[in-house]
């Protein structure tokens, strides 16, 4: 598996999701800096990290949406290669288009940093096909702006499409139905604001994130 | 030629940090605060001659998200 992690000023959960790619799949992934235009050839999966990229300035994830790598990771994603938002890489995924609506400054003002329970809504997609439909997993978040807003119409739509990945199973941010994570449309994309490359070893407190990048692995292995 | 943009949550968007400013007003003893909203003014010191059109281009691409912002374009001179 060929994988590459967005880096920019301000990304500070890169390494952990280059670890994460590592650990499952035993390539290191490519880091690419948020200035370059193309990314290597034959990736299979890009991950957008977590952070405060731009010291999200203006809104969270505005102005990295916009910088030059993030034209090729829209071409990329658009022919098919995975693409992982985890957190601010949410955040990006929204403001660049390639996600449903915005992450909005979390309902309860503060700040959130702990671990939640998320349920497992859909166990079809590649990043969820380790897991079980209806699960309740523990994976950690550490966020301001996770309060995912979109029109009643959308949510519908996300609905209805099996697009909603993962739901939050308490309170954490007032997000619109509890939303953690949804994917896009070909089912290619997915972004999250909990953090699972934060619970991949027993030492983070929780393995339960380890098992979305082996799906990943497993299946990504399996097409080529 | 110097414009201004409010950017501004649509309403029907919760508003927290409004919600807080209305509080802290209500913690300071000021008395019929309805609702607080909050919002953002953007500067721009632009080349003579810039359009309308092409300020409005800015909002649309990169000064607000439409999705959960509107936008207000004011003109200088």
């Amino acid at each position: 598996m060929k994988s590459a992690v967005i880096v920019f000023p301000g990304s500070n959960c890169d390494r952990d999701l280059a670890v994460a790619f590592e650990a499952v799949s035993g390539r290191k992934p490519e880091m690419v800096w948020h200035r370059e235009t193309e990314l290597p050839e034959g990736l299979d999966l890009i991950g957008v990290p977590g952070g405060f990229s731009y010291g999200d300035y203006l809104r969270s994830g505005a102005m990295a949406a916009r910088s030059p790598i993030m034209q090729a990771v829209a071409q990329a994603a658009a022919r098919g290669t995975y693409v992982l938002g985890i957190c601010n890489g949410f955040q990006v995924l929204t403001e660049a288009g390639l996600l449903p609506g915005a992450l909005m400054r979390n309902a309860g003002i503060h700040f959130v940093c702990r671990s939640v329970a998320l349920t497992v809504e859909n166990s079809q997609s590649a990043f969820t096909s380790r897991y079980e439909a209806g699960e309740t997993i523990n994976v950690p978040v550490a966020h301001h702006d996770g309060n995912y807003f979109a029109d009643a119409q959308t949510l519908d739509r996300l609905e209805g499409e099996g697009r909603v990945a993962f739901r939050y199973a308490e309170a954490v941010n007032g997000s619109a139905r509890n939303i953690a994570g949804i994917l896009n449309e070909s089912g290619n994309v997915l972004g999250m604001m909990p953090h699972p490359e934060r619970a991949i070893e027993k030492l983070h407190g929780s393995t339960d994130g380890r098992r979305m990048f082996e799906g990943l692995t497993e299946g990504l292995l399996a097409r080529v | 030629m110097k414009a201004r943009v409010f950017v501004t949550l649509k309403s029907g968007v919760l508003d927290p940090q409004g919600k807080a400013i209305q509080h802290a007003l209500e913690g300071l003893g000021f008395e019929g605060v309805n609702d607080v909203r909050a919002g953002k003014l953007i500067e721009l010191d632009v080349a003579d001659g810039t359009s309308q059109d092409d300020i409005d281009a800015m909002c649309r691409k990169l000064l607000a998200n439409t999705v959960i912002e509107n936008y207000r374009i004011e003109a200088i001179g």
